[in-house]
């Protein structure tokens, strides 16, 4: 399939903010409250109350604006997008339509064939969220829980510039490490702070026009966004290729069933009647505004990726996947410059057998069992020979299971590497008198049998004595 | 002494306060009396809080006795039912609010209860604001002090015949098309409808939010000057209030006129406006220059787009600002719904009433796509324009006047079959609030027995020279005394 069709993606990320208290009024953002303990009049739509903006969310909304190359608006209006729902108390929501805050910003992703590709971000606006209908365990009724009313987002939208569910989720990770970089957004997907809508649509390769697009909805992980991504693919070549055509529609997936359904037609959407709202002032923001949060912008992943790379001469790779993640990245500068092992080992062990350790456990990097100071002091015992790398899978899984430090574990365990060269001597002697025909069978020519005799040697001292140590002294008497 | 209190300005009913002659309970209690006796012939009320206003009165009386009086200790006032009063069903004139018991206070009411003002109760009015004669109210029409067969205009016709009928000495209205001057001119009361932003809408249920704004009814244009210096000032609570220090409206009441550049508006005097009432407005502009004010004629070319563009924005806005009221969390609920849709249409349906109906559907219609452009859009240009002229008017003069209705007092029923005419009743005050220009309708005559009210316009923030205009030529005149005969 992939050679007769190009497919066509556009995301619309929806990031909560980290705000204290909600984007139009003083009520709490805080998440899993009792329902409806976290809404003031003005969440409930009363009578006669008003909007009124938390500032916080338009500096955030900058700092996005300025780590994604974008324009940040120096006027932008809040619009009234009309629609009836029981979890939207006002009958409209409060976003941003045609005077957005962030425009024509960018990203770059590494493709399929590792090259970088350039994402272009459309718009980026303000809004509020609606509340929450609960439909179960309510007999005949439906519950309203208003405690997410209000919670402010930023919907970001992107070019279609994505051609596969891979880079669908490589754009929405890199827009995920942003936020949280920017520490705008908790980007906690189980809660829901971030989510997405993907459009999706496919095309005949060389088409110059775009096939008609179907919007998934309300997409909260990474692996739902591929897999809705991929099944709707498929779904739309197999439709056309049976003579079929694509309806512009909205579609819902189902993780059960890995599945998109249909939700509602074109002819049924909404008509949402948008236009400027009259109780809130147009935000201005100036030059010295803009330069203040420019000032506040911390070292974002894309450059802090080159950094690893220049200054810690890390492999390109590496140095992506440590920084996709803010914590992982100081946790990794914490380790590499405790250390006297060099910067790579550094990365390797955090790479390799921490994070497996904390996805096994199901932990993050910030619950991680091994402190930075700790999985250092492991790495300086494998440089100054206290231990071998074998040895230290050992140790590690001990630190990790609450037994200390790596010294506390090394001491506790006896795992001392024999550096003693009398001692491995004596052991080497030993293996050689008791299999002469290895013996033999070696100097016959047979060199790979150098590894038998090694395998020996480390059995007969629990793998501690000093691998190197061990391989010279056996050439040297097999000789 | 308690016989003549009904006739008292609040200006001096202050002064007796303060002068010991009276106390607070005394006034209020002669009030309700008054209320008691005569409303039942205007229904200009919805809510009458007696008990509460004597509580407060006391209170009032007792603050006063320690040393703690504020502006408005112990002055009665009567709140248009558009203004949400905590713990006081607030109506809005509808039946969707036929129950609904605000949990807060609006700003205005708060101020003035801080100042300590002792409200008597809540006034009638259109529903949702949405009318010139206040026959759209769920509660019934209010019937004119002057001859009970007349609308007393609309929105806020409760306020205005409440202080016409001397059942109050003032009440708070809100004005989004003339909704305060159009009724105080139809009564012969003095209504003044502030700068947009000058006063908090926090609390004001919304009808059309751009256009809105709270004002006051009173029987003199100091008494109104008091009561704005009580209201105006930013609210954090109000993203449009705009904040800008207040200036004592009352000390800045006794300037001359002389010099005062007034601007008059050559169509407002063209067809549609009732010959006498054209006389009676000419007379006061010729008073005016015998104070030694210089009358120029302004032109304002596109204020005669102000209606249809009103028609437009307003009811979009209405469109959108009455989506709340879904049965959902307040308001009424039509009974056994079957599904959420029939809840919604059943709700709306029997909570709202025609008038408020028909400026949904207009509302939801110049809002839709393929629509928008045509009108939403272009009356805002419409609208800018309107401003603009407005503007450069301003350029040239200090207030602009002219005539507040096109005819007196209309017949109860006369113009309710005809929306057109009725909206056209508004045709000289929407223009300000287009514009979001201070205005203030004072009495100026009497044709066949009834009001006519002389229509000021000041500059943005302009409510100083606009008051002192008016407090001026009051000076020379006595039809704000004027009281109809069955209410003396």
């Amino acid at each position: 399939m992939s050679g007769q069709w190009e497919v066509v993606i556009g995301l619309e990320i929806h990031a909560q903010l980290a705000t204290k208290s909600k984007i139009f009024s003083a009520a709490s953002t805080a998440y899993g409250a009792e329902p409806n303990t976290q809404a003031c009049l003005v969440d409930l739509g009363y009578p006669g109350v008003l909007p009124v903006l938390n500032e916080e969310v338009v500096r955030m909304a900058a700092k996005f604006g300025l780590a994604v190359n974008a324009t940040v608006a120096p006027r932008s209006v809040f619009a009234r997008k009309n629609y009836f729902y029981p979890d939207l108390p006002k009958g409209y929501q409060i976003s941003q339509y045609e005077l957005p805050i962030v425009e024509h910003g960018e990203l770059f992703i590494t493709d399929a064939d590792g090259n970088e590709k350039r994402i272009g971000i459309t718009r980026a606006h303000l809004e509020e969220d609606a509340g929450k209908s609960i439909h179960e365990g309510l007999d005949r009724y439906s519950g309203i829980d208003l405690n997410r009313a209000g919670t402010p987002l930023l919907e970001i939208v992107s070019e279609p510039d994505l051609s596969s569910a891979r880079e669908a989720v490589a754009y929405m990770r890199k827009i995920h490490s942003i936020v949280r970089y920017l520490g705008i957004s908790d980007g906690n997907m189980q809660e829901g702070s971030f989510r997405c809508d993907a459009n999706v649509s496919v095309r005949p390769l060389g088409q110059e026009e775009l096939g008609t697009r179907s919007e998934i909805k309300n997409l909260n992980s990474f692996r739902y966004v591929e897999k809705a991504i991929n099944f709707e693919v498929e779904r739309q070549i197999e439709l056309i290729e049976d003579g079929g055509e694509v309806r512009q529609e909205t579609r819902l997936y189902d993780s059960d069933k890995d599945e998109t359904r249909s939700m509602r037609s074109k002819e049924e959407a909404n008509d949402y009647r948008y236009f400027p709202d009259p109780d809130l002032l147009p935000v201005e923001i100036d030059a010295t505004y803009i330069e203040a949060v420019r000032a506040t912008l911390p070292e974002l992943p894309d450059a802090k990726r080159r950094r690893f790379i220049d200054d810690y001469g890390l492999r390109f790779d590496d140095a992506g996947i440590l920084t996709a993640s803010l914590a992982l990245s100081d946790y990794f500068e914490a380790v590499a410059s405790a250390t006297d092992a060099k910067a790579q080992i550094a990365a390797n062990w955090v790479i390799g057998d921490l994070s497996a350790a904390l996805n096994k456990d199901g932990l993050d990097i910030e619950q991680s069992n091994i402190a930075a100071a700790d999985l250092a002091g492991l790495l300086d015992r494998i440089q100054d020979s206290t231990i071998s790398g074998k040895i230290a899978k050992e140790v590690f899984e001990a630190m990790w299971a609450g037994e200390g430090n790596a010294d506390d574990v090394i001491e506790a365990r006896g795992l001392k590497q024999i550096t003693d060269s009398s001692a491995i001597e004596d052991v080497v002697d030993r293996i050689i008198a008791a299999n002469p025909g290895q013996v033999a069978d070696y100097k016959a020519g047979k060199d790979k049998l150098i590894g038998f005799f090694v395998g020996q040697v480390m059995k007969e001292t629990g793998g501690k004595a000093n691998p190197g140590q061990v391989n010279a002294i056996l050439k040297d008497k097999l000789s | 002494m308690s016989q003549d209190l009904h006739l008292q300005t609040l200006t001096q009913l202050a002064a007796g306060l303060e002068n010991g002659t009276f106390s607070s309970v005394d006034i209020t209690k002669a009030l309700l009396d008054r209320i008691d006796l005569h409303n039942g012939r205007l229904n200009a009320f919805i809510t009458v809080t007696a008990e509460q206003a004597l509580a407060d009165a006391q209170r009032a009386d007792d603050a006063r006795a320690s040393g703690n009086a504020g502006v408005l200790n112990g002055l009665p006032i009567v709140h248009k039912d558009i203004f949400c009063t905590r713990d006081v069903l607030t109506t809005c004139g509808s039946r969707m609010l036929e129950n609904f018991v605000s949990p807060y206070d609006a700003t205005v009411v708060k101020r003035m209860a801080e100042a300590g003002a002792v409200m008597l109760g809540k006034s009638n009015m259109d529903e949702f604001a949405m009318g010139s004669s206040n026959e759209t109210s769920y509660f019934g029409p209010v019937m004119n002090p002057w001859n009970l067969e007349c609308s007393p205009g609309g929105s806020s016709g409760g306020s205005a015949a409440a202080v016409a009928a001397r059942l109050a000495p003032a009440a708070t209205g809100t004005d989004t098309g003339g909704s305060i001057r159009q009724p105080a001119a139809l009564t012969g009361t003095v209504g003044l409808k502030p700068t947009y932003g000058r006063v908090s809408r926090y609390g004001m249920i919304a009808f059309a939010s751009s256009l809105d704004q709270a004002g006051v009814i009173t029987r003199s244009t100091a008494d109104a000057a008091m009561l704005l210096g009580v209201m105006a000032g930013f609210d954090e609570r109000d993203s449009t209030s705009i904040n800008q220090p207040v200036p004592d409206y009352v000390a800045g009441l006794d300037k001359s006129l002389k010099g005062l550049r007034v601007g008059i508006v050559r169509q407002h005097f063209d067809e549609g406006l009732d010959d006498n009432c054209g006389v009676a407005v000419k007379d006061a502009l010729a008073l005016l220059e015998a104070q030694g004010a210089i009358l120029t004629e302004v032109d304002l070319p596109n204020l005669e787009l102000s209606v249809p563009t009103y028609y437009v924005v307003a009811p979009a806005e209405c469109s959108s600002n009455l989506s709340r009221f879904d049965g959902v969390r307040f308001g009424h609920r039509a009974d056994d719904a079957e599904d959420l849709f029939d809840l919604y249409c059943r709700s709306r349906g029997e909570g709202f009433g025609a008038e408020v109906k028909r400026r949904i559907m207009t509302g939801t219609y110049v809002l839709s796509a393929g629509y928008y452009d045509a009108y939403y859009l272009k009356a805002q240009q419409v609208r800018q324009l309107i401003a603009d002229d407005f503007r450069k008017a301003f350029a040239g003069v200090d207030v602009i006047a002219g005539p507040t209705t096109p005819t007196p007092a209309f017949k109860l029923g006369d113009k309710t079959d005809d929306p057109i005419t009725m909206y056209l009743n508004d045709i000289y005050t929407i223009g300000a609030n287009l514009a979001g220009l201070p205005g203030i309708s004072v009495p100026c005559g009497m044709v066949d027995d009834m009001p006519v009210g002389l229509h000021l316009v000041g500059a943005h923030f302009g409510e100083e020279t606009l008051l002192n205009c008016a407090h001026q030529y009051e000076q020379r005149t006595d039809w704000n005394e004027a009281c109809p005969e069955d209410f003396r």
